[in-house]
């Protein structure tokens, strides 16, 4: 083998195996190193330099913003989870009137940007309705929005379970209620848990536009700090790397379920 | 154990899929033979309980088969159903798939479901891939799972749909050999195939059903040697048109 050939395969995934450690890490190296490349040199173009000394001083605020923005998420997870849920399930209803209601839901949310929906929700129905506390207007309408995704998820995963599967509980002589527990059930957490944990990171990400009703959260926070200290670039790249602090494990975990259910794999 | 088939329908809208099958006779090997389409897996699972008849009646020893939705589950236990590919659980292994309904539906203990799943296993051949998910097995040996779950609660007859027709050449044999061994061992079975050789030196009777009707019925010598509709004789000799 000729030496350019055997340098290029370097970059190469071999085929229907997986990427050996060190391949994988050298290549891993190589696009961060691009990514910051790209990055300098932008910065460079435009003659920025770095001070990240309003760290020291906002620290506190900085941390409670990020505090917020992970209660947030986890009691809109929660909300979202028990409403998609029952959204998926009356998608399914026999009562019509439920059934449409809960497809109107989806459609709706889904149809319509998360910041319309926070403008509408808080100004017109919060305000009707008495609902001033800004954490949990944020937490309903955040809750409200995923719940719509949520639901799309696990009707998703229904429609996708193997008809064979169902009428082998049947020939068993599986009640349906047996049938729920026993198939259906555990073949839907597994098709669904890898997805509904990637969901999760998208409740955190988008738990940022609640800035615009001023829910200190991290991003309005950041807003804050940087109309003061005028270091828009260092609080928006400071701002990044926490939101991939808490998404990048998240997404970890989302993948490590997708291995540990994918009982269709081959050893 | 006595079959009886009293004018059975099926209609799925407009069209007579089944029309007006009767058969009264003791069967313990019947294979049911056919063109495709002509209705052998709706009537499998008719007698399976996993369909409702649109009319007719069913009698098995002399038992009405009652079809009402909160009977059935109750009747489908005593029966093992076997279908052409994918009835394993996908997310149970091999020893769980036969241990469950053991379990969930008959009652038996944890251990002792497991300790039977085992027995099973290793009686067909499978005795080391137990762990293993039904992904990560042969289709062959997917099957032969499939059969000891159909057998593990000591049916009162098994029914089998094309066990064998999803399968390479390479392993229809083995199933094939499995189902034989049911039969010496004296478990009674309804397997509708494709594999006439089978059919015919393996079963007793032969049920030939072409286009929703019971044309033909015998024993299996008799009906392969003398064919007497010209449907059987043409269905017979189209396979034989590419024998080796
Ligand atoms: N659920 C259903 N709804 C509508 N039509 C159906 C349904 N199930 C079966 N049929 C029709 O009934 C006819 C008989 O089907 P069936 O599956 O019983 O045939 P088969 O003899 O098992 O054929 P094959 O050898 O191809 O498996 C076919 O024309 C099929 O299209
Ligand atoms: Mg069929």
């Amino acid at each position: 083998m000729n030496p350019l050939k055997n340098i290029f395969n370097l970059f190469l995934a071999p085929k229907n195996k997986s990427v050996p450690l060190f391949k994988g890490a050298l290549n891993y190296l190589l696009v961060c190193v691009l990514i910051i490349v790209v990055f300098w040199a932008s910065l460079s173009v435009l003659n920025i330099t770095f001070s990240f000394g309003f760290v020291d001083l906002y620290g506190k605020r900085i941390l409670d913003g990020f505090i917020l923005t992970v209660q947030l998420s986890l009691v809109s997870l929660v909300i979202s989870l028990l409403l998609g849920t029952l959204v998926a399930v009356g998608q399914r209803s026999r009562i019509l009137p439920i059934r449409y209601l809960c497809d109107a839901y989806v459609k709706i949310i889904r149809g319509t940007p998360l910041i319309v929906q926070i403008y509408l929700f808080f100004y017109i129905i919060g305000t009707a309705w008495g609902i001033k506390n800004r954490f949990i207007a944020g937490v309903l309408i955040l809750s409200i929005f995923e719940a719509a995704y949520i639901a799309e998820i696990i009707r998703g995963s229904f429609l996708s379970l193997d008809k064979t599967q169902l009428e082998a509980a049947n020939s068993l002589g599986f009640t349906r209620r047996q049938t729920l527990r026993y198939v259906i059930f555990p073949q839907m957490i597994a098709r669904t848990l890898p997805a509904l944990t990637g969901q999760f990171a998208n409740v955190i990400k988008d738990s940022s536009l609640l800035s615009i009703i001023a829910v200190i959260e991290m991003t309005q926070t950041m807003r804050e700090i940087s109309a003061t200290t005028f270091q828009l670039f260092e609080s928006y790249i400071l701002l990044g790397a926490l939101y991939l602090c808490l998404t990048l494990p998240i997404t970890f975990v989302s993948h490590l379920f997708e291995k540990r259910f994918n009982y269709a794999r081959k050893t | 154990m006595h079959v009886r088939l009293e004018g059975i329908d099926m209609n799925f809208g407009e069209v007579a899929v089944l029309k007006q099958v009767s058969l009264s006779d003791r069967i313990d090997k019947l294979a049911i033979i056919g063109p495709s389409g002509g209705g052998k897996t709706t009537l499998l699972r008719i007698i399976g309980g996993l369909l409702v008849p649109s009319g007719g009646r069913l009698f098995l020893d002399e038992q009405e088969v009652d079809y009402a939705e909160n009977k059935l589950p109750a009747y489908r236990a005593q029966l093992g159903y076997v279908f052409q590919q994918g009835g394993l659980f996908h997310h149970l292994s091999a020893r769980k798939n036969i241990a469950l309904p053991l379990q969930v539906v008959h009652g038996t203990s944890e251990e002792e479901a497991l300790e039977r799943a085992q027995e099973l296993l290793n009686r067909f051949g499978l005795g080391s891939e137990g762990d293993k998910m039904p992904a990560q097995l042969s289709g062959g040996q997917q099957q032969r799972a499939a059969i000891a779950r159909a057998i593990a609660a000591s049916p009162k007859l098994v029914l089998l749909d094309e066990p064998t027709s999803a399968l390479d050449p390479e392993y229809t044999n083995e199933v094939l050999d499995v189902i034989n061994d049911l039969g010496e061992t004296g478990i009674r079975f309804i397997i509708v195939t494709h594999e006439m050789g089978f059919a015919r030196h393996a079963c007793d009777k032969i049920a030939f059903l072409y286009d929703g009707m019971l044309l033909e019925y015998g024993s299996s010598s008799e009906l392969f040697e003398n064919p007497t509709s010209p449907e059987l004789q043409r269905f017979l000799g189209k396979l034989l048109e590419w024998r080796i």
